[in-house]
């Protein structure tokens, strides 16, 4: 049986003398994701910024009556209601953030809640209510400063840890790379204006966690690399190693996305912002391992004798004392 | 590499098979079969996303403690200076600016007062509880300290802990999980309840019953206006009575408190058969109840739930037998939820839903179905591209991954960790990460093998050289999935464990058993060539 193969053995792209078009793009692409984000803002759910959130299913009918819930709400004087379409036509989700001057009745969002579901069981006795959550501001106040502290963490424990297990250099490019990923993801968030909640911060850190696997095994080939080929030159190196791992890279890319993609498809409506960015984070993540994570390293200066173990360099220094090299 | 000693082989496969039966359960209550009832059951708990149900976190209003325990100190002071021999005379009491202030009347006292005082000020643990001072000569001043909040807080949220397991026991038909969160937070999670509102009522209402004498000499001017006599206090009229949104003043001290009840029912009025709530007193509170209603015949006295009043009836006779009817404008429920709440206790703070998560257990089967389904699709993608790209490699990998999703289930189940709508994500995501290692392990093979290697070699060094990669990529998997669980909240710490588990047992199944898999086919069969 021939087995299938997506990257020809013996693949020899030049990589790296691509290196400058396609920083240019990654910054463009990382300034007009931070301009959407700061311009736009994220679309933050009431994880984020306390109020409620219910889903209703209209039992029976078709179609959720949006225009008779946007009255029946706003008649309660909380504010103008986000009503919008939620998985099947007949049901619905209504968003509602706290309104101004709210904190000193932390239990506000909930009686928000409750009424507004009395509201509509009294209107429409087919309405089953599928799901409320309601998150006062002090509560929304705190996930917001753990979720951005974990982001933060996350990034810097990860570095860390690379910078120990390789050199600087390589954590710094980790680091990068990655700042480059979690910034096209909130980019693509403040695009979409898809719901920005706690599940999200769960998709950043698994994308800052797959991300890295890729950047890892190009880091580990260089690593080798480096030992192996002490004389060649290091964008010719990280070429080689580029294109000797491009294979696992797209390969381990791929196994991810043919498992994510149905959940994107046909997973629950309330996974559907994750599954999205964790798919769209693998795919900028696979890209920024092989043209930012790399090419990095040149610029950062890693030096053929990064991983040449210390003896030898002493060796090497009286080798050259006694003039022998 | 390639030797796998007979001991290392028993001890996986018996790991294998231990797993695999670990997870049966689990496997059956996902798909919703029946699990026999004479098996022990360890399935893996699903969360309140998937099963149903709410999720409330309650917090304790600290600042209305702390004035609670002014009023308190307050009491205590004056009757202990009532009851000295002789007994001190004190004025201008005050409760202001967090602290309880009054002026002894005769200097020759002082020394007196303060020993009376003494011991309530010292409290009953190590900690000091009041600061005591006395300005001016003859006025003493009681500060509340820091300790003596915290530790009084603390008291609360435990007792308030007990009063909400009651409260719900009262039900009988939920399995909650109530735990305290921080100082101040109360968490309650209960599974498939059906009525998300009439729980937070039941664990919401403080249920602070009080009796106290109205003030007959208010003018109804001065009651509208807000403006309390001396010695008495406005509360309004619960809302559902006649007089909802009108107010009645009472008398501030002398009344009877609802904490001596030994029993609260559920009964119809004798009169009008409207439903009211009987209540019974302990020895105590019944004889102070008897000497209230004795004292105060043909005067009003007003029935007061959690500031609110409930009704305001004319004491027509002296009441000795310990028992009283509550009656405000109630439904049957209404009075049967208040009778729950009198009997387990009233609530020593008022606490506030400040967060609640509540999925109908419709949405949640539906997560299920849509999430398993998902899964399905995927994890068939994934089989057949591997077989198609690794051929009997893939196999191998995808014999790993199926041991592997067993493995998570199994693990879940045994550690009581909890499957949440995120968790289905973290596994379908496991699922394609699991296979990463045997991509990286047999991509070096086919790498090993261009470059001329012997089948056994090439095996060989890709197995080593790739673990190096797989434990660097998997260790940054686990940092970022710890600090999601350290981080992650409800849902989203379910989604974390599953991660972990999964990057874990990953690193078993797809390196340490496939590895036991192409050993033992490559020594059965010796190739001089594999296809890869």
């Amino acid at each position: 049986m021939k087995l299938l193969k997506l990257v020809p053995d013996n693949t020899n792209i030049h990589f790296l003398g691509w290196r400058v078009p396609f920083f240019v793009v990654s910054a463009l692409l990382i300034v007009a994701s931070w301009g959407l984000v700061l311009t736009q803002g994220l679309n933050l759910g009431v994880d984020f910024v306390g109020g409620q959130m219910i889903r209703v299913t209209f039992v029976g009918k078709a179609d959720a009556p949006v225009g008779a819930m946007r009255t029946e709400i706003e008649r309660l004087g909380y504010g103008d209601p986000i009503i919008q379409r939620f998985g099947q036509p007949n049901e619905a989700s209504i968003r509602m953030k706290l309104p101004e001057g709210s904190d000193a009745r932390p239990d506000l969002a909930n009686t928000m809640a409750e009424r507004i579901t009395s509201a509509l069981k009294a209107a429409h006795p087919e309405v089953r209510i599928d799901g409320v959550d309601s998150v006062s501001g002090k509560v929304s106040g705190e996930l917001f400063r753990t979720g951005l502290l974990s982001l933060l963490a996350a990034m810097v424990a990860i570095s860390i840890y690379i910078w120990i297990r390789f050199e600087w250099q390589f954590g710094a490019g980790a680091l990068l790379a990655l700042f480059h990923d979690v910034s096209l993801t909130l980019g693509f968030f403040a695009l979409t204006q898809l719901e920005f909640d706690l599940n999200i911060v769960a998709a950043i850190l698994t994308i800052i966690g797959y991300s890295l696997n890729d950047t890892i095994v190009v880091y580990d080939r260089i690593r080798e690399n480096l030992k192996k080929y002490r004389k060649m030159p290091l964008p010719e190196l990280l070429d080689l190693s580029v294109n000797e791992t491009l294979a696992r890279t797209v390969m381990t890319s791929l196994t991810l996305l043919v498992a994510l993609v149905p959940l994107v498809l046909f997973g629950p409506a309330s996974l559907f912002g994750m599954a999205a960015g964790i798919t769209l984070g693998i795919f900028v993540g696979t890209y920024s391992s092989i043209y930012m994570s790399a090419p990095l390293l040149v610029w950062f200066g890693v030096r053929g004798d990064s991983f040449v173990p210390a003896e030898t360099k002493v060796d090497r220094a009286e080798q050259i004392a006694r003039g022998e090299a | 590499m390639l030797d796998f000693p007979r001991w290392k082989k028993v001890w996986l496969w018996s790991l294998i098979l231990l797993v695999s039966i670990a997870s049966l359960p689990s496997i059956a209550s996902l798909s919703g079969l029946n699990w026999p009832d004479e098996l022990p059951d360890p399935a893996v708990n699903l969360g309140l996303d998937l099963a149903g149900g709410s999720h409330i976190l309650l917090e304790a209003d600290a600042r209305q403690l702390s004035i609670q325990r002014l009023e308190t100190m307050e009491e205590s002071v004056r009757t202990a200076l009532r009851q000295a021999k002789p007994a001190v005379r004190i004025g201008d009491v005050s409760t202001q600016g967090n602290r309880l202030s009054f002026m002894v009347e005769s200097a020759a006292d002082v020394d007196r007062a303060r020993e009376a005082i003494l011991p309530l000020v010292n409290g009953t643990g190590m900690t000091r509880e009041w600061s005591l001072s006395v300005i001016d000569e003859t006025r003493f001043v009681l500060t509340p300290t820091e300790q003596g909040n915290t530790a009084a807080l603390d008291q609360a949220m435990d007792s308030a802990k007990d009063v909400i397991d009651r409260r719900i026991n009262a039900i009988g038909t939920l399995e909650p999980t109530i735990i305290r969160q921080g100082d101040d937070r109360i968490v309650v999670q209960a599974p498939g309840q059906e009525d998300p509102e009439a729980l937070k009522a039941l664990i919401g209402q403080t249920a602070k019953l009080e009796f106290k004498l109205v003030d007959e000499n208010a003018l109804p001017s001065d009651i509208a206006a807000g403006n309390a006599p001396a010695g008495s206090q406005i509360f309004p009229f619960a809302d559902g009575t006649p007089q909802a949104g009108q107010g009645i003043a009472v008398r501030r001290l002398g009344g009877i408190k609802g904490d001596s009840l030994t029993n609260a029912q559920q009964g119809f009025s004798p009169q009008d058969n409207s439903p009211v709530v009987n209540i019974t007193f302990d020895q105590q509170g019944a004889a102070k109840f008897a000497r209230l209603t004795t004292q105060n015949v043909n005067k009003p006295f007003a029935i007061i739930l959690d500031g609110k009043v409930l009704s305001a009836p004319n004491i027509n006779e002296p009441i000795r037998g310990g028992t009283a009817q509550i009656s405000g404008g109630f439904t049957v429920d209404g009075a049967n939820q208040l009778a729950i709440s009198l009997r387990s206790g009233a609530l020593p703070v008022d606490l506030k839903v400040i967060e609640e998560r509540t999925v109908g257990p419709d949405l949640g089967a539906d997560s299920i179905r849509k999430g398993l389904g998902a899964m399905a699709i995927g994890t068939g993608l994934i089989l057949l591209f591997m077989v198609v790209t690794y051929g009997r490699f893939g196999v191998y990998a995808n014999l790993a991954l199926v041991l592997n999703v067993l493995m998570i289930l199994g693990i879940m189940a045994a550690f009581n960790a909890t499957l949440t709508l995120p968790g289905l994500a973290g596994f379908v995501l496991t699922i394609g990460a699991a296979v990463d290692a045997n991509v990286l392990i047999n991509e070096r093979i086919r790498e090993e093998r261009r470059r001329g290697r012997s089948v056994v070699a090439a095996v060989e060094t890709g197995y080593k050289e790739a673990s190096r990669a797989i434990y660097d990529a998997n260790i940054t998997n686990v940092i970022a999935a710890t600090l999601l669980f350290l981080f992650g909240q409800g849902p989203v710490k379910g989604f974390a464990v599953v991660l972990v588990i999964g990057v874990i047992t990953s690193m078993f199944t797809a390196v340490t058993i496939t590895r036991m898999w192409v050993a033992g086919w490559l020594r059965r069969t010796r190739p001089t060539d594999i296809n890869i």
